[in-house]
């Protein structure tokens, strides 16, 4: 992929603008970015990031949310410009089935453990020996999996759709709709989200 | 007196920051951000070195093994990083401490197990989606990705499905 020159500027790595070893380095700038906030944020906390299944501390979703609709349009705005060829910026593939129920198993994690891995490893930093726990769990689990996916294969390669779909490809939209239909959701979400805490919090979780 | 921990900060400025790092990988790397394949590959790695023979004839392990090495891996150097920045932040915060999260109601022993438990879920469950909350939501979601917005629905339909039961971990 490297140094194929784009008619685009971005993706920088994949119209090579540096080299793979310059490209490691912002690996780690951007995890660094990527941590910093998380923590920042409270999302390094278990009693936070639980709290929102109470209705109590919908930090979490407000992060999220907002940082899903800053980046998409962002990537839409970058698109249309001629910016970033958003044809070679990676698309996660679509296997419905493996989604559908390894979501579930990932909410069951998350209402059990307190973290999910990203978080759990802002948290063990920080010292929060539940996240060390946690994590160590979550290595089990892979190798588990790892052992296991002779078995589970069926199910982990079932229902995958071609072409790596996205809502709008699906939908036979353009993005844009999507995009302002996302933005919609996410802001009537916040509104509710505030409405929820002041109903059922006692205030966001602090440390 | 000034060594209280600093309050976290406002959740909308924390996303706008995120969605801007976020656009940065794309932009930048051409990818979002992860954590789960990165802990894959120290799995499996890890495995590797306990017995070589079994992650070799794995054909699932063995295709985290290998390469240019870890620190060859653009997810392990991005979590390295999420190390480092979580460091500075919880310093800089005055939030650097030794403790156990849980709510008042249950004891140390159980919330660890808990813990361990939900890890395991965690692990299991991210290996199965192909992603955890951050290649599969929160990547997922801001490049509209149809299997990766469905299973965000339903890790938080999970979630938001089981807390009732684990009420007393946590309030």
């Amino acid at each position: 992929m490297e140094g194929i020159g784009c008619d685009f500027i971005g993706p920088l790595a994949k119209c090579g603008a540096f080299s793979s070893q310059t490209g490691l380095f912002m690996a780690f700038l951007l995890g660094v970015g990527f941590g910093w906030i998380l923590e920042m944020g409270g999302l390094g906390n278990a009693k936070k990031l639980a709290a929102q299944f109470y209705f109590r501390d919908l930090t979490v979703f407000k992060v999220m949310f907002t940082a899903i609709v800053t980046a998409m349009l962002l990537m839409l705005a970058a698109g249309g410009l001629g910016w970033l060829d958003l044809s070679l910026v990676y698309l996660n593939p679509t296997y419905l089935w493996p989604q559908i129920v390894g979501g579930l198993v990932l909410g069951a994690g998350f209402i059990v453990g307190g973290y999910c891995p990203g978080t759990s490893v802002v948290a063990s930093v920080s010292g929060k020996i539940d996240a060390w726990v946690f994590l160590g769990g979550a290595l089990f689990g892979m190798l588990v999996f790892g052992v296991v996916h002779p078995v589970l294969e069926p199910l982990y390669e079932a229902g995958l759709m071609e072409g790596k779909p996205t809502v709008a490809s699906f939908l036979g939209v353009r993005p844009g709709l999507v995009a302002l239909g996302m933005t919609v959701v996410a802001v009537a979400g916040f509104v509710g989200a505030e409405w929820a805490e002041r109903r059922f919090g006692k205030g966001p979780v602090q440390p | 007196m000034n060594d209280a921990p600093k309050n976290y900060v406002n959740p909308y400025l924390a996303g706008l920051l995120l969605g801007l790092v976020l656009f940065g990988a794309f932009f930048i790397a051409g990818r979002g951000l992860g954590a789960s394949g990165a802990m894959m590959r120290v799995t499996a790695e890890a495995a590797h070195v306990a017995a070589p023979a079994a992650v070799e004839g794995s054909d699932y392990l063995s295709r985290y093994i290998g390469g240019d090495g870890l620190l060859g891996d653009w997810l392990f150097l991005e979590v390295l990083g999420v190390m480092l920045g979580a460091l500075l932040s919880a310093t800089l915060g005055r939030r650097l401490k030794l403790e156990v999260l849980k709510g008042p109601r249950i004891g140390t022993a159980a919330r660890l197990l808990l813990a361990f438990a939900g890890g395991g879920l965690f692990g299991f469950g991210a290996r199965l989606a192909r992603g955890c909350t951050s290649g599969m939501a929160l990547t997922g979601g801001a490049t509209l990705a149809l299997g990766s917005m469905v299973g965000m629905m339903f890790i938080f339909g999970g979630a938001y499905g089981l807390a009732w039961f684990l009420r007393k971990e946590w309030i």
